[in-house]
């Protein structure tokens, strides 16, 4: 099952392509409005972009805007690709098992098999003992579960999912997430998010959406570990510096060296990108001496607590430290600080 | 959904002018309700002509709420739902019949279905008789009604709005079921009382139906007709039909409260 | 917050009593010297009436003439909910009976005019009517007045007097929704006054017939009891009932009075 999509919306200022293989699931990360949402209206149908065409398993689902080429547009109901968004839009009047087997009653089978169905969905997602129940008195995180049922009952060939954990408490995604794991695994699948979390523990691959274009993609883990676009370093929780490599490390365009590793041949002058984790970073009140390559002048934006450290942020970088470390530099939102990293710490490749 | 008198919230100043509007609709009722010869009650609504009136009322009404269900929902579906261009101008003319005098709208009804009206040939040739017939007193009818259920469903249909249709379409259901299956459902509430108006805007009916349709006892003389000719020699008659007529629109709209649905 | 419910309700009252207040019954002197007169009359007299008021206007400097037609017995109960009327002129001797009957009238009323009925027809005569038999035809679309309205009554006296028996296709409210229908070519014909025919020009024609005699409608007139101008009320009936009153009457297709 592969899906390919080649669309552009110029109202919303979208234009890109994506494509899904067999079993994959690609999650589609972006900051807000960067047309991620678009995306998913183009792909379920319910979007008509300008020009493009997509195919799902050979079969085109649209062929828009190429002179010479007649149009072909396939209805949302026809093109076996299920849509599931942030909030669960579980049909107020129906049950939650008449709910889950609306896909398969919509195409025709009959209430008893379609029930049937809805029930093994059901005991997918953990949420059997809500069968009976309407959606007004389910909680968040049932009601999304059973969408989730809901959308799979109708045996998709590509379920698209948006934000499934955005509209739910933080205690409750973790569970959600582990059963989208398994429910996700040996199907074609689509996942938007902000959340590096459901990257990583659903997405085989990972795309980067920012102004309604693609600007990276590759696979989940190899993404997040070396980013190449601010937006992933960011969601990664990496400290990332771009700029042209100069000797031993990179130059950034306002003027700040990053001495580091190179992991692959990056030329003099060549467009590179320097990346070193938080934890890596050391908070001084002076700069020390000592071997540290990297000492970075900045200014604490914020102080975010993480449990038992605290990231520090600043414009551009951040750097974990313990609680205790915090309280003896007297740190704040202000201070002045000098950053620490040691080259062997950053590393270096192309852009 | 909280019952009681636990008003929070609402300004104290309110009462004064709800109250006053409250006995401005109430009070009249009740002028009618002192003015009948409850004696004779029974008598006076048991005639005839009025119990011909009565019967040709409810079946009559009945018909129109039919049609305007029929013709209203999809009219109401295609506002909400869709844009093109003219469609303001499009849900102002179906507001039109609510803004017209009935008896204006009588004539309307006469110039275009009329023997010599617009259509009337057509119909003539077809065999189809409008003039001074029940059809005539339906039609009439549904002219004034139907704006009633298309402005309360279309309203219904934009406050649920379309997020449910679209997740429906993409689970496989094609737009017919979807309408069926999710849309009307939905707006099951917002439709039913866009009915109960319409009923009850046919049912007390005057100027279109006198214009159009004629009055004749049994074929098009409903009880508003026949409330407004009593009115000639028989007050009391009179005021005794008209209070069967409110008597009904009072057991309809409860009919349908009891459901829930306004 | 508390003070300003009172208030409110306060104020909506005296503003709903000074609306009371500005148009009451006043039929008497507006303070400039002028003196209204209303005549409460029937529909079928608005243009002869009209023209009389226009006259009696220039007879009296000093004096108004207002009109209220309507359907005779609309009036009648107006009148006896206490309708501010000086004259009283009506379709029929029924009415004006209802109306003596509760003393609401000054002295004896006076017949000042007759009306008979006249079949109308669309200029053009589908059916082909000639005659009251014809309107008996089956399939001729027929409209007449409600027995219980004056020219009602009058169609039905004259069908049991003649013998013939119309089945209308419509009863309608008043005489004129008969000729509307008539007119817009809906009926193919119709029983109303003369005088609506004469009314109505060329928009029907007009077919008399003998047995109309049968139905006459007599017109009388009265001054009311409590009316406030009582002198210049007589003054008016005296205008109706003699020699320039009965030639506009005339003109209009009126018939003297029979008694």
């Amino acid at each position: 099952m592969t899906f390919e999509l080649t669309g552009a919306v110029r109202e919303r200022g979208v234009d890109l392509s994506l494509h899904v293989d067999t079993a994959e699931v690609l999650a589609v990360l972006g900051p807000n409005g960067s047309g991620k949402s678009t995306a998913m209206s183009l792909i379920a149908g319910l979007l008509r972009p300008d020009s493009g065409t997509a195919s799902l398993d050979g079969r085109v689902l649209f062929d828009l805007g190429r002179p010479g080429r007649a149009h072909v547009w396939v209805p949302p109901h026809a093109r076996g690709v299920a849509l599931l968004a942030q909030e669960p839009l579980l049909f107020p009047h129906l049950s939650a098992l008449d709910n889950v087997a609306f896909g398969p009653r919509s195409v025709g089978r009959q209430r008893s098999a379609s029930r049937a169905v809805a029930q093994r969905w059901l005991a997918e997602v953990d949420a059997e003992e809500y069968a009976d129940r309407k959606p007004a008195q389910l909680s968040g995180g049932q009601a999304q579960r059973i969408a989730v049922a809901r959308a799979l009952a109708a045996d998709p060939r590509l379920l698209l999912l948006d934000e499934p954990m955005a509209a739910l408490d933080v205690a409750v995604a973790p569970a959600v997430r582990q059963m989208l794991r398994r429910v996700l695994h040996d199907r074609s699948a689509v996942i938007v998010t902000h959340d590096v979390l459901d990257a990583l523990l659903l997405a085989d691959r990972v795309v980067v959406i920012d102004g309604g274009r693609v600007v990276e993609e590759g696979p989940t883990a190899q993404l997040l570990a070396r980013p190449r676009s601010a937006f992933a370093a960011r969601i990664a929780g990496l400290n990332m510096v771009r700029g042209r490599r100069e000797g031993h490390g990179v130059r950034s365009h306002d003027g700040l060296f990053v001495e580091g590793l190179a992991e692959e041949p990056v030329a003099e002058g060549q467009e590179a990108l320097a990346v070193f984790r938080p934890s890596a970073v050391g908070v001084y009140r002076e700069p020390p001496g000592g071997s540290l390559r990297n000492v970075i002048s900045v200014t604490i934006t914020e102080l975010e607590p993480q449990g038992d450290q605290v990231r520090v942020r600043t414009a551009d970088l951040s750097a974990d430290v313990t609680v205790a470390a915090v309280a003896e530099l007297d740190l704040a939102p202000q201070t002045p600080v000098v950053f620490g990293v040691k080259a062997s710490e950053v590393a270096i490749y192309r852009a | 959904m909280t019952r009681g008198s636990r008003q929070v919230g609402l300004p104290p100043w309110l009462f004064a002018p709800a109250a006053v509007g409250a006995l401005f609709l109430v009070l009249p009722l009740v002028a009618m309700l002192s003015r009948v010869e409850w004696g004779d009650f029974f008598g006076l609504i048991g005639s005839d002509s009025s119990v011909a009136a009565l019967k040709l009322s409810l079946r009559t009404s009945s018909v129109s709420t039919v049609l305007c269900v029929l013709l209203g929902v999809p009219l109401a579906m295609v506002l909400a739902r869709t844009t093109f261009r003219g469609q303001q101008l499009l849900r102002s003319l179906v507001l039109l019949p609510l803004v017209l005098p009935p008896v204006v709208g009588g004539i309307a009804l006469l110039y275009t279905f009329g023997r010599r009206g617009l259509l009337g040939h057509t119909f003539e040739v077809l065999g189809i008789q409008v003039a001074f017939s029940t059809t005539a007193v339906v039609m009439a009818q549904t002219f004034v009604a139907l704006p009633f259920l298309v402005v309360s469903l279309e309203g219904a249909l934009r406050t649920v709005g379309g997020r449910f249709e679209a997740v429906a379409s993409t689970l496989g259901a094609r737009p017919t079921t979807v309408f069926r299956r999710v849309t009307l459902p939905l707006v099951l509430p917002g439709l039913v009382s866009g009915a109960v108006l319409s009923f009850a805007r046919s049912l007390g009916e005057f100027g279109a139906t006198i214009t159009f349709a004629g009055s004749l006892q049994g074929v098009t003389r409903t009880l508003p007709l026949e409330i407004y000719l009593q009115r000639e020699t028989d007050a009391d008659a009179a005021v005794a039909l008209s209070l069967v007529l409110v008597f009904v629109a009072v057991v309809v709209i409860g009919f349908a409260r009891g459901r829930g649905a306004i | 917050m508390r003070r300003r419910a009172p208030m409110l309700t306060a104020l909506l009252l005296a503003m709903a009593l000074s609306a009371c207040g500005s148009d009451g019954p006043d039929g008497s002197s507006s303070g400039t010297g002028t003196t209204t007169l209303t005549v409460y009359a029937a529909s079928s007299l608005t243009s002869p009436f009209t023209e009389l008021g226009k006259q009696f206007e220039s007879d009296h400097k000093d004096a108004k003439v207002r009109f209220s037609f309507g359907g005779s017995s609309d009036l009648v109960a107006q009148i006896q909910q206490g309708a501010p009327a000086d004259v009283f002129a009506s379709a029929d001797t029924a009415n004006m009976d209802k109306a003596a009957g509760d003393d609401l009238v000054e002295r004896d009323p006076v017949n000042f005019a007759s009306n008979t009925l006249e079949i109308a027809v669309p200029p053009d005569n589908p059916a082909g009517v000639a005659s009251l038999k014809d309107l008996s035809k089956p399939g001729t679309k027929v409209v007449v007045c409600a027995p219980e309205v004056p020219c009602g009554s009058a169609a039905q006296k004259v069908q049991d007097a003649s013998g013939v028996t119309i089945k209308p296709v419509s009863e309608e409210q008043s005489v004129t929704d008969v000729l509307n229908k008539v007119q817009t070519g809906e009926a193919d014909a119709g029983l109303v006054y003369v005088t609506d025919v004469k009314a109505a020009g060329d928009k029907v024609k007009g077919i008399r017939f003998p047995e109309s005699s049968s139905a006459v409608n007599t017109y009388p007139v009265a001054v009311l009891a409590d009316s406030k101008n009582k002198d210049l009320a007589r003054q008016f009936v005296d205008l109706v009932t003699g020699d320039a009153g009965q030639q506009v009457l005339a003109d209009a297709g009126f018939a003297k009075p029979s008694s």
